[in-house]
């Protein structure tokens, strides 16, 4: 594995396109030499895997796509259909509902890892902003989508979301209707739904591309948060390092990923959705998939129908702004005491705002919902500010190898 | 995590002879083996594009018999395709049972065409790209040999619906078909 493998094969065809399309230069730059840092843990395997997963979506949507209809007397029979009747569309449809889940899954996973290893400071901000940009493309896509087998929690799903933005002073009204193409959620509505949902994948896809552009322009942040480019003993080619951890990575993923799709493939989903949607009845209760339960219990914690909507739309907003909320020059919480306690506060925040999310909003759940609605904020506002004010950090390494080298010697 | 990281690397350059071979081995083992498990992964995507179940349901066909008087060619829907019926008159069976085998491009005899002699069922397909012949409506040209003839490449076929001129290969199919009684025929 020394630099010999590295280099690419001497082939006639190879140079031939190459010398007119750089395909093959480009590819062995980004994909087998690209200098990585040699201390990146596991939870950097997520980036590699939401790749992977939005691609089993595009490809399952797209075998989908084949067989759906986007009319509201047909949509629900023509998923029945899907089930029953396609071959094997029960596993394309189960692979596609549960691969939203373990979309977000991956996603937070990426996204809190990136909080936790202060991923978001220079200069990477335009990277996190890129993998914002993505996370709330990826909501509408999830939304959107789930309209489309035209269940009872699609329906009514799809009508407490448009009406969020009735909040909106004066034009509310009018973007409402506009956003129906009627006086209710209907046929216009769910046709569009679909378009819109077989557009946005394309575009996330995309936004990937520009966020891994700027990846690969200052490469990966590293647990220790030390710049990896300024010892050359810091960083390893991507190949065959990295491409064989995401592998192994990758095959974990799927094995737990099967294991929903073919055991436990309606875990993640409510069972009123198995009931053609109805105009005319509400079910019981209306929750939205598990990964907007948090943002669902901000909304809901506020008794005021402006500022809940603008509350939910902050609480991602507000992570726009963590560049400079977190002024701290130390990335990783590896060396930063308190706010290593904050992050794991705030994760547990996180979770239970989704508690909150999926309970009846009255009695005790309506006000530790609050509570943690109040401290997302304050964790952002108030505590991230202060702590990177008044931290004192531990000493860091000078280079990665630095602190390796020195146990080798002892 | 760096260990690994740095333990590996170690390996890398210090590996020949036995060491690096193991290590080929396993890289050309566990790709075959993610390579056979992607294909195998695909095949579901490509199986959902065949005719599904409801589909297949649809695939027969009962025609009823009874209003088809002699001479008249009927033309019935079946799998999305069209299916001429032509009750055949004394004549235009004589006609084809008189041909001479070896004088035709898809030898086949006309008793083995039809189930009954007066009861001729094919799929009007013309083999060569797929038009509808004509023939089946009064007026309609019937080629050369009094049967059907394709207006979009010129292909005569006898009373039989054997080619006998022009570009197309093979005779009109004969689909699965069976008499479920003397005046109802089920295609499919």
């Amino acid at each position: 594995m020394s630099t010999t493998e590295n280099a690419p094969k001497k082939n006639g065809i190879v140079e031939w396109i190459d010398y007119r399309l750089p395909i093959f230069t480009f590819m062995n730059h980004e994909l087998r030499e690209y200098p990585t840092p040699k201390n990146l843990n596991y939870w950097w395997n997520f980036g590699s895997l939401a790749g992977i997963v939005l691609v089993i979506m595009i490809l399952s949507g797209i075998f989908l796509a084949m067989n759906y209809t986007a009319h509201v007397d047909h949509a629900f029979v023509s998923v029945e259909r899907i089930m029953r009747d396609v071959n094997t569309g029960w596993l394309l449809r189960y692979i596609h509902m549960n691969g939203a889940s373990f979309f977000f899954l991956v996603v937070y996973i990426h996204i809190f890892r990136g909080l936790y290893y202060g991923s978001y400071k220079p200069p990477r901000e335009i990277l996190w902003w890129l993998g914002l940009v993505i996370f709330l493309l990826m909501m509408a896509t999830a939304f959107l989508g789930y309209v489309l087998p035209w269940g009872q929690m699609s329906f009514w799903g799809a009508t407490v979301i448009t009406n969020l933005f009735s909040a909106i002073p004066l034009v509310g009204e009018p973007i409402v209707t506009w956003l129906w193409g009627g006086f209710g959620v209907d046929n216009p509505t769910l046709n569009r739904f679909f378009s819109l949902h077989y557009l946005l994948p394309f575009v996330i896809v995309g936004v990937v591309v520009l966020h891994l552009v700027a990846l690969h322009t200052h490469g990966s942040n590293n647990p220790l948060g030390v710049d990896h480019k300024k010892n050359p003993k810091d960083s390893i080619p991507f190949h065959p390092y990295y491409t064989a951890k995401d592998m192994f990575g990758l095959g974990v993923f799927l094995v737990v990923y099967a294991l929903f799709v073919f055991f436990a493939p309606n875990f993640f989903g409510e069972s009123v959705n198995y009931v053609p949607a109805n105009p005319l009845q509400t079910p019981a209760e209306i929750v939205p998939e598990w990964y907007l339960l948090p943002f669902y219990a901000i909304l809901r914690s506020i008794p005021d129908k402006l500022l809940g909507v603008v509350a939910m739309f902050g609480a991602i907003f507000i992570l726009f702004l963590l560049p400079w909320l977190d002024s701290s020059k130390v990335r990783s919480a590896t060396f930063r005491p308190i706010y290593k306690q904050l992050f794991w506060i705030f994760l547990a925040d996180y979770i239970i705002l989704g508690w909150c999310g999926a309970q009846h909003p009255e009695g005790a759940p309506l006000i530790i919902g609050r509570i943690a609605t109040a401290y997302y904020f304050i964790h952002f506002l108030v505590l991230m500010p202060l702590v990177s004010k008044f931290e004192k950090p531990r000493a860091l390494p000078e280079s990665i190898s630095t602190p390796v080298l020195k146990t080798e010697k002892a | 995590m760096s260990e690994s990281a740095s333990a590996s690397a170690t390996h890398g350059q210090h590996g020949h002879g036995e060491g690096e071979t193991r290590r080929d081995f396993l890289a050309l083992a566990a790709t075959a083996f993610a390579g056979a498990g992607a294909a195998c992964a695909l095949w579901p995507f490509i199986d959902s594009m065949n005719p599904a179940a409801d589909t297949l349901a649809l695939s027969t066909t009962d025609v009823s018999l009874a209003p088809i008087a002699e001479g008249m060619r009927v033309t019935v829907k079946w799998r999305g395709k069209p299916v001429f019926i032509d009750h055949r008159t004394k004549a235009q069976i004589d006609e084809a049972r008189a041909v001479n085998l070896g004088e035709l491009r898809d030898p086949a005899k006309d008793e083995d065409r039809a189930q009954k002699a007066e009861w001729l069922v094919m799929v009007g397909v013309c083999t060569h790209l797929g038009c509808i012949p004509n023939g089946q409506k009064q007026g309609e040209p019937r080629g050369d040999f009094g049967g059907w003839f394709c207006p979009c490449h010129g292909s005569h076929y006898d009373t039989s619906g054997r080619i006998r001129k022009g570009p197309a290969p093979l005779n009109l199919a004969v689909p699965p078909y069976k008499f479920l009684n003397d005046t109802t025929v089920s295609i499919g």
